[in-house]
């Protein structure tokens, strides 16, 4: 199990040094990209302020120097300095970590708890009334704009009935939490009951849980031993694809609800084109989603052995 | 759902769009962006201003009609892009094999690693925001799906009989690719490029939402929706009808894809129904 582990870590290091590499050639090699973006709000305009400011960055060494110093930097924890607020990357980062997680996780719980219930529902009556409406509710929860539905969301349950706060983080508690959870939760929690149906409905038919009814089983244990744990694999990977995913779609609803995370960082860094910290930004997304995939994958060779031996 | 409603109801409902943005200057009561007139602002739904109006006395209505052009566009024109550079590696790689695969798997791999919204926002954080921009963003993240699915199918079709035919025929690897694979691979190609429209649908808004896709005055579903945050209190009917129009658009699209795989892939209706 423990060679398992390392294997799948180990297999994770080329993709970051890769996105290290993606990310470095957008914001640096690309023609002029710091310095485009700096003379763009007049920070830069002067040709010799221009000239002094490369020599600061270290833009005027050569290419391989530069990535090798980004490297070393970041290997040391150190994301740069923010254009916009003269503040290390890394402290900005940090301050903004447990808000997106505590949205990450409370949308991944809300998504979980609403649909692999409705999925299993479905599932175990295929075409009936709740399948038809779970199944309704999944492809339209796949198709509307997170941020309309959090608008929405905002009108009614704060402007009209003033039951929750229609945004800010407030004290962290879990009133502030609700809408944004909700709303970042409803697609995966679409797509999770989807999933869920789908893989209940191939299971109830395979072999092993004919063999099971045939010899006598209740459905109910059919169900319990068989029908569900064998659903988890890939309800699993559902839950792991979407936890990732969410890292993403976080940014759009962070901005909608002014939730002090990661996401609204970025587009705000975005927005004022304050390159270290967009960098820094979507090196820890992507390392969250890199991590959450190493994770999902031990924890599939924790349920299915064969997938150790693979 | 039946067989086949899905198709009926997404075909429709994306049929309706692309009429009403293919029509949009027709169909519009005013000019989206320079019929602007304070007298008239905010005006809820009634039978003039079937949509109401905006803070600035602009007709709503006309404003999502034009809207659904250039959501449709930046819709099916990343889309094509990401299905050009998704086929072309996929084929490319299943079909050569070697270095070359590796390096399309590699390169597959590293997509797949960076939400395709996040990549997108870099390529704007670089680019800056406006039509072409988001074009070029929204069509270089999104195709490794469809570089997957190609370089599967082609590793599949590859020593298929009439492919070795060509090969004794003297075909080149170029024309054997063109008229041998890629027609044998289309249907999952064009399923996954439909449901991939309809996410670019929901990118550009999202996009446009944030500031950095299309910016006001002009009327993108997106853009109608970030201005319209402003005034939810007084004027809750500017969100609804630009947000009804994506989730309308979107679902159509989903449901057409969801139509054409029943009909291409019958294999995966069997393991649906």
């Amino acid at each position: 199990m423990l060679s398992f582990v390392i294997r799948r870590i180990l297999q994770t290091i080329p993709t970051v040094l890769a996105v290290v590499l993606v990310i470095f050639v957008l914001f640096s090699v690309v023609p002029g990209s710091i310095m485009s973006s700096m003379s763009d709000d007049g920070r830069a305009t002067d040709p010799q302020i221009a000239e002094r400011m490369k020599k600061q960055l270290g833009l005027d060494d050569p290419v391989y120097i530069r990535f090798g110093s980004y490297i070393a930097s970041l290997a040391t924890g150190d994301f740069g300095t923010s254009f916009r607020t003269r503040e290390p990357v890394t402290s900005m980062i940090a301050k903004r970590a447990w808000p997106t997680l505590q949205l990450i996780f409370a949308a991944m719980t809300f998504a979980i708890v609403i649909g692999v219930p409705l999925g299993f529902i479905a599932a175990l009556r295929p075409g009936g009334i709740i399948d038809t409406i779970s199944m309704v509710v999944a492809v339209s929860g796949l198709s509307m704009a997170k941020f309309w539905l959090g608008l929405l969301l905002m009108y009614l349950f704060a402007l009209k009935l003033g039951w929750l706060p229609s945004f800010g983080y407030g004290d962290g508690g879990l009133r502030y939490l609700i809408l944004p959870a909700a709303t970042l939760g409803v697609s995966p929690m679409a797509l999770l009951a989807r999933t869920t149906r789908a893989a209940v409905l191939e299971i109830m038919t395979a072999d092993f849980v004919r063999t099971a009814r045939s010899k006598g089983m209740s459905e109910t244990l059919v169900v319990k031993w068989h029908v569900m744990r064998n659903a988890l694999v890939l309800i699993l990977t559902t839950i792991g694809l979407q936890l990732g995913a969410l890292m993403g779609q976080a940014v759009v609803v962070e901005k909608l609800f002014s939730w002090p995370g990661i996401g609204s960082l970025l587009v705000d860094s975005v927005l004022q084109r304050d390159i270290p910290a967009v960098q820094g930004s979507i090196l820890v997304v992507v390392l969250f989603f890199l991590t959450i995939n190493t994770v999902i994958d031990v924890l599939y060779a924790v349920i299915d052995p064969r997938i150790r031996y693979a | 759902m039946k067989f086949g409603t899905s198709l009926i109801i997404g075909g429709a409902l994306f049929a309706l769009a692309i009429f009403v943005g293919l029509l949009a200057p027709w169909l519009a009561h005013t000019d989206p962006v320079m019929d602007a007139n304070l007298m008239n602002a905010e005006e809820p739904p009634s039978w003039t201003w079937w949509f109401g109006t905006d803070a600035q006395g602009r007709d709503i209505y006309s404003r999502v009609v034009h809207g659904a052009r250039i959501s449709l566009t930046v819709g099916i024109v990343s889309q094509l892009v990401n299905s050009v550079i998704g086929v072309t590696l996929g084929l490319t790689a299943g079909y050569w094999g070697g270095w070359w695969d590796d390096f399309v798997n590699g390169l597959t791999n590293l997509m797949l690693a960076i939400p395709s919204l996040i990549f997108a926002l870099a390529i704007m954080a670089v680019l800056g925001s406006g039509l072409t921009s988001l074009l070029i963003a929204l069509g270089l993240t999104n195709w490794s799906f469809t570089c997957r699915i190609a370089r599967a199918s082609t590793l599949s079709l590859k020593n298929q009989g009439y492919v070795q035919a060509a090969r004794v025929l003297g075909y080149g690897d170029l024309r054997i690719m063109i008229t041998q694979l890629l027609p044998n691979m289309l249907g999952p190609i064009i399923v996954i490029g439909t449901l991939g429209m309809g996410s670019a649908v929901l990118a550009e808004a999202a996009l446009s939402f944030l500031g950095l896709g299309i910016r006001p005055p002009y009327p993108s579903w997106g853009s109608m929706l970030s201005e319209a945050r402003e005034q939810i209190t007084t004027a809750p009917w500017l969100s609804i009808f630009p947000g009804l129009a994506i989730f309308l658009t979107v679902l159509g699209l989903n449901l057409l894809g969801d139509g054409l795989r029943d009909i291409l892939d019958p294999q995966s209706r069997s393991q649906r129904a």
